[in-house]
């Protein structure tokens, strides 16, 4: 059994601090990591893994340097890398991310199921996934919570609006994974990272996988950005300082008077 | 990497644009560094149109014969009974003033099983047309049936503009197409307009520390998603819709999902954070289960829901649906109370409706008090914690 996980390497959004003048986000020096949901679609793919001796074969587009996040996912326990990366894949957006990610799933050739995270974090679309499920003419199914399988279906909890569904689906598929609220992603030992730079990561470019032209980057990109602006300020209110009594008091008194409570 | 031509001036407009800090001036000229991802977010601000981005060869098409307002009507189902969902009228609401800017019809698609009773209210929210889908092979949603079904009337109808709730299933069935189509697809718009004949997709952008307008002028049709409770529903008197029947077989490859089970949360669980008159939520300076306990608390007393921002969501603090802002839940309470949230535009988008807006936080200079009606500076664990004294345990 084959499977792909694909990978995105994002701002780690829990370090990032806003402005206190501009309330504009500051980047400078947020750490990148592996995006949380495609993390744990990683650890999804790792315990099919040790249930079927699957191979898993992991896929990212980005600069030179996420490469990390395909080193990350060979220590977990990952068998083989792809890094995308090339200046003509810039400025792409889902249709054109997913394009390009088909198309390198396409030259891996076999594969039974892919894993990909709902969404990443920095973008929040969560179109990528099933975009690539439609290039690669494959069925989807997306906010998966959990999948099984016994080689030739697989078993999953997808949610819905205001509760879950058990589906069984024949292969090849792709999922979109989304995480539990108390998902703590697991990192590697020391060792597992060592051994894992025999491991083989390979990097292909637009001509590796024979890219149209006009379906990759800004080229490919259906999407334009026409106008950035800042969000229209409310006008502003009251704001009071104090010990935590005086403005629990003044909380109560808030209350009152805006008739929450009598 | 974006073209700057020699008419730049050195006025440093574009680096303070720059969501990726990918530009600098050099020599009083600006400069791109790699880390450029072509988002054009600085092109607009350039007083002497010095920025621009490469040139794209796509072929252009005749986009005239797109025409129309179309919005996917979503049937809901909870255990019990079937019902549209809230989110359709709403979108249909907006989507009669987008027609009406641009002198074109408004069109609902249904695909179901038994879609007659919904009809009535569809026409009221000022449908002209509803095209339907009808038939028992319907009855569930499966990606590749309704994905079939769409683009068939895409395809036959070429409509303009197609508009998608943010739910689940809009979240599903939506990319497939845009992917199919080859068109832009816009997720969770905050707010959408008609400019010289293209639709402007409003939502914050680059980690949602500023709002970007996103338009697709090459493509049709031009594909949103919008979550529930972003445009109000507005009836209108004395429309009756007409009703297309379309049949549309379901393509083999839909046998190859199928549903085994399906499970609805007891109502008690559901905690409805979008109808909830009073809505608690914290951030990150609620720092751990106890500060969430605290909401837990304060919620109980004043008859409301707990909510969380982004930051607490990431943290492990709540589950993902508890998110307010613009990728989670938008809310239009009576009071809302913002307990240790900074308040990024991500997180605003989703509380401006609200009536009275609290806010606490330490940080006297957080964003959040520029949009609260009452702000209180101060350890949000603190405060809270002298606050649930003065209600009887």
């Amino acid at each position: 059994m084959n499977i792909i996980v694909c990978l995105k390497q994002v701002p780690d959004s829990t370090q990032v601090k806003v402005d206190p003048k501009t309330g504009t986000l500051i980047r400078a020096g947020v750490p990148s990591i592996l995006n949380p949901y495609d993390h744990f679609a990683l650890e999804k793919a790792l315990a099919i893994k040790a249930k079927t001796g699957a191979k898993i074969t992991c896929l990212s587009m980005g600069p030179a340097q996420a490469v990390a996040v395909l080193r990350l996912a060979l220590a977990l326990g990952a068998d083989e890398g792809i890094l995308l990366s090339d200046r003509a894949f810039a400025g792409a957006d889902t249709w054109a991310t997913s394009y390009t990610l088909a198309g390198a799933i396409k030259k891996i050739g076999a594969y039974d199921l892919i894993l990909c995270g709902q969404m990443a974090i920095d973008g929040d679309t969560a179109q990528t996934g099933p975009e690539m499920a439609n290039q690669l003419r494959i069925p989807q199914i997306t906010f998966c919570e959990q999948v099984d399988t016994n080689g030739a279906q697989v078993i999953v909890k997808k949610l819905i609006e205001g509760g879950h569904q058990i589906l069984e689906a024949d292969m090849p598929i792709l999922l979109t994974m989304t995480m539990p609220a108390d998902y703590a992603p697991k990192y590697p030992s020391f060792m597992a990272a060592h051994k894992a730079q025999e491991k083989p990561i390979h990097t292909w470019t637009a001509a590796d996988i024979a890219a149209d032209p006009h379906k990759i980057g800004l080229e490919g990109s259906p999407t334009r950005v026409s106008r950035i602006f800042p969000p229209a300020a409310r006008a502003k209110g009251e704001v009071i300082s104090g010990s935590a009594a005086e403005l629990a008091n003044k909380f109560i008194e808030i209350l009152k008077k805006e008739s929450i409570v009598k | 990497m974006i073209q700057i031509s020699q008419n730049c001036i050195g006025c440093g407009k574009c680096v303070a644009a720059c969501p990726f800090g990918a530009l600098s001036l050099v020599n009083r000229k600006a400069v791109a560094s790699n880390a450029c991802t072509m988002c054009g977010a600085c092109v607009s601000g350039c007083p002497v149109k010095a920025l621009s981005l490469p040139a794209t060869s796509t072929a252009k098409k005749d986009l005239s014969a797109y025409k129309g307002v179309w919005v996917f009507v979503e049937i809901g189902y909870d255990g019990h009974a079937r019902f549209v969902r809230p989110v359709g009228f709403e979108l249909l609401s907006k989507g009669r003033e987008l027609a009406d800017q641009l002198g074109e019809e408004l069109c609902a698609v249904i695909i179901g099983s038994n879609t007659q009773p919904y009809y009535n209210e569809i026409s009221q929210c000022g449908a002209d047309k509803i095209y339907a889908v009808n038939a028992p092979v319907y009855h569930n949603y499966n990606t590749l049936a309704y994905a079939n079904a769409m683009l068939t009337l895409i395809r036959k109808y070429n409509p303009s503009v197609v508009l998608f709730p943010s739910t689940y299933v809009g979240r599903d069935l939506s990319p497939r197409l845009a992917s199919e189509l080859f068109v832009g697809l816009t997720a969770d718009c905050t707010d959408l307009s008609i400019q010289d004949g293209n639709l402007i997709q409003t939502r914050p952008a680059f980690g949602g520390n500023i709002m970007a307008d996103i338009k697709c002028p090459d493509y049709r049709p031009q594909m949103a998603t919008v979550r529930p409770n972003v445009f109000k529903k507005k009836p209108v008197a004395g429309k009756t819709a007409q009703v297309i029947n379309e049949t549309i077989a379901v393509p083999v490859e839909a046998g190859k999902v199928r549903i085994k089970e399906t499970h609805f949360d007891p109502v008690s669980t559901q905690e409805k954070l979008d109808e909830s008159p009073v809505v608690i939520a914290g951030g990150r300076g609620m720092k751990d289960a106890q500060g969430f306990a605290q909401l837990a608390d304060l919620a109980k007393h004043l008859g409301g829901a707990v909510g969380a921002s982004r930051a607490a969501i990431d943290m492990g603090l709540a589950p993902k649906e508890k998110q307010i802002g613009q990728s989670g839940v938008t809310i239009s309470p009576k009071l809302y109370v913002a307990c240790g949230i900074s308040g990024a535009v991500q997180h605003t988008v989703g509380i401006e409706r609200s009536e009275v807006i609290i806010a606490i936080n330490k940080d006297a200079n957080a964003p959040i008090f520029n949009v609260c009606k009452y702000g209180l500076v101060g350890d949000a664990k603190q405060i809270l914690q002298k606050i649930l004294e003065q209600f009887p345990q």
